[in-house]
């Protein structure tokens, strides 16, 4: 039974550690801007395809992974100074509806560049090697994903707590207006908190799709969906919490995609069900439940609404 | 101030909007029934229904929701699987033994029949998704679109659904068109008959719109708390609202499926919600005229005036560069980012069709005074 569990249960550990980097920029920018970043999965399927043109070009590796998370940077950066600050005062709704709109416009943009092709992403050694765990044969990239993300998150966390900008980043998202009274160069920090998150989603790309190695301009829509939902269930605005979301979202995705072949290999069943079709709607579920049991997710703060 | 008003602009809109149907029918006698034409007017009709069911929730209620594709989805296949004729169940059904349902409905019924399993599935989300506020409830809404999607491709229910296969050879907007015995068509309706469906039901949600439910929706979008402290039951409404808007896209899809001829429930991702969303927004949150026409451009922009756009063109010998496939989709793109941006009130603004004859109008009296 457990050599039969254990390959999901692996995978799943990965997946959710790349949900998590994608989810952490979700819940940084709710927290300070109240906006769902509905345009954050596509920015990390576009570092996925920058990923693809630049390994093509024929840079070497070391250069290429650098330059890629600078480019997605750069993306984020860009995203948030066209389409989101000319918005600052409207009412919420607007800057969501733009959110969807950048998302639309990526998602054409790739689809013009690469003709709509699957693209292959390019191996990249070290990460892709094939190593051998209890009876599971794996990708190495499994086996370092959680490790990277938890070392990501502690310099995140350090980066909030013990920095200035971390402090302002506080601030902000305690109470926008009266940090701007105080001095804070509302602007920057807000940029910067895109900068981080485009960061991360570009780690996260590099990882993810080491793992499923095409993208095609739709490939960002559901590891966003799921990593938003993660940041949710965890508690929004709270870095553990989206964390700890993104590994539960991701173990219990991959099992349930297994569980046909779990219950066949247990003797419980005799026919499969088809159940990996709901693997998807798991997640949504899960957000629907939570949402109704504690809003405030596992770790979120309680708010107060003003009228 | 409702007595006073002049009826002249009302009288000038129903008059052109007749005037439009009769020229829908006068042009699909007259012109080839291929013309690019007719595709924009069909699929525009079904898009501008399932636009305006959904800025009634969006523009009038508040209710940012995110679940149209769900909703159009369920009534798509509700519409398929009740009415594909029972000779041709064996064929479509062929992995699930000729399927479950053995009969088959008139269209006009298994339509309203889409549209309240629509509202029947709103109901039932409605109950907890619609205490929440605003993004959350997007996302929920959302979510909840995907889970359907999930459900109708499960192949534990393809004896009713067909799992992931298609559904089709149930009726489409072509068998409207009249055919004598030979085959030969006498009388074109395919355009006209849409038309008239998405036309009745944008009454309907007009009607509902201009009365107190009307109004007391307006208010809740106003101001949620001013709204209760005024006694209107914000939960009863907001269900209200929600579950006529799901039935209104249900018919939506039911249509959609027509146009298409065909229904898989791969394509009703939120892919589709999003554009739906930006037609909404483009034509003026809170304009039934705005989204209408927005629906008909957006359509004619995507399939056939951008066109050009897709393809190489040549300018004497000079080859105009980037253009290719899918060029036309970024054009299309950023032109939405700039309206979403700087011209936020959309087309109309919140402003309906009597409203621009009657300013001119307006302006009319005043030049002769």
């Amino acid at each position: 039974m457990w050599d039969t569990v254990f390959p999901y249960l692996l995978s799943g550990i990965s997946v959710g550690g790349q949900y998590a980097l994608i989810a952490i920029g979700y819940t940084m920018v709710y927290g300070i801007l109240r906006l769902i970043n509905f345009a954050h999965g596509d920015v990390f399927m576009v570092a996925g395809i920058i990923m693809v043109y630049i390994a093509a070009s024929g840079l070497p590796l070391w250069l290429c992974i650098p330059l890629v998370l600078l480019i997605t940077v750069t993306v984020g950066f860009l995203i948030e100074r066209a389409a989101y600050k000319p918005l600052r005062s409207a009412p919420r709704m607007s800057v969501m509806i733009s959110a969807i709109g950048v998302s639309y416009t990526l998602q054409n943009l790739v689809l013009y560049i690469t003709g709509g092709l699957n693209k292959q992403y390019p191996t990249i050694p070290l990460i892709s090697d094939t190593v051998q765990i209890g009876t599971a044969k794996t990708k190495m990239v499994t086996v370092i994903t959680p490790f990277l993300v938890i070392i990501l998150v502690i310099a995140l966390v350090l980066l909030i707590n013990k920095t200035k900008i971390g402090m302002a980043m506080r601030a902000v998202s305690k109470d926008f207006e009266t940090s701007q009274l105080m001095g804070i160069k509302i602007n920057n920090v807000i940029s910067s908190t895109f900068i981080i998150g485009s960061f991360l989603a570009g780690v996260g790309s590099i990882l993810f799709f080491t793992n499923y190695p095409t993208v095609i301009q739709t490939s960002g829509a559901m590891p966003g969906l799921k990593a938003f939902v993660a940041a949710v269930f965890g508690g929004i605005g709270s870095i553990p919490g989206a964390v700890i979301g993104a590994f539960i979202i991701g173990i219990m995705e991959n099992i349930i995609k297994g569980l046909d072949v779990i219950l066949f290999k247990m003797g419980l069943t005799s026919a499969p069900l088809g159940i990996a079709t709901f693997s998807d709607a798991f997640s949504f579920a899960l957000l629907i439940i939570i949402l109704l049991v504690k809003p405030t997710g596992l770790f979120g703060e309680k708010v107060t609404d003003k009228v | 101030m409702n007595q006073k008003k002049s009826k002249t602009p009302m009288i000038v809109t129903l008059v052109l909007i007749a005037a439009i149907y009769i020229a829908v029918f006068v042009a699909e006698q007259m012109l080839p029934a291929t013309s690019m034409l007719f595709t924009v007017l069909k699929k525009g009709a079904v898009y501008a229904l399932v636009a305006v069911s959904m800025n009634l929730l969006n523009g009038f209620t508040g209710i940012f929701s995110l679940g149209q594709a769900g909703f159009m989805l369920i009534g798509a296949y509700v519409y398929g699987i009740f009415t594909i004729p029972v000779a041709d169940r064996a064929q479509v059904y062929q992995y699930f033994d000729g399927g479950a349902i053995q009969f088959t409905l008139p269209i006009v019924i298994a339509m309203i029949l889409s549209g309240l399993i629509a509202a029947f599935f709103a109901f039932l989300i409605g109950l907890p998704v619609l205490r929440l506020k605003s993004d959350y409830l997007a996302i929920a809404t959302l979510g909840f679109a995907e889970i359907i999607r999930a459900v109708f491709q499960w192949n534990g229910l393809g004896r009713i659904t067909n799992g992931s296969n298609m559904l089709r050879l149930f009726p489409g907007f072509n068998d409207f068109n009249i055919r004598n015995t030979d085959g030969q068509v006498t009388l074109y309706l395919s355009t006209l008959i849409p038309f008239i469906m998405a036309g009745i039901c944008i009454l309907l949600i007009v009607l509902l719109i201009n009365s107190t439910y009307g109004r007391a929706l307006k208010a809740i979008r106003d101001d949620e708390v001013a709204a209760e402290a005024m006694g209107i039951n914000l939960a009863h409404h907001k269900r209200l609202a929600f579950c006529i808007s799901s039935f209104f896209a249900g018919v939506g899809g039911a249509m959609l499926a027509m146009y298409q001829n065909s229904i898989q429930a791969k394509p009703f991702t939120s892919a589709m919600t999003y554009e739906i969303l930006l037609i909404v927004v483009i034509g003026g949150i809170g304009s039934i005229t705005g989204s209408v026409f927005s629906s008909f451009l957006f359509v004619a922009c995507s399939e056939w005036w951008l066109r050009f756009l897709d393809e190489k063109q040549m300018i004497g010998n000079f080859e105009v560069p980037l253009l290719r496939n899918g060029f036309r989709l970024v054009v299309f793109s950023l032109i939405i980012m700039i309206v979403v941006l700087f011209f936020r009130r959309g087309i109309m603004g919140d402003k309906e069709l009597p409203d621009l004859f009657s300013r001119r109008a307006g302006k009319k009296e005043r030049a002769v005074k």
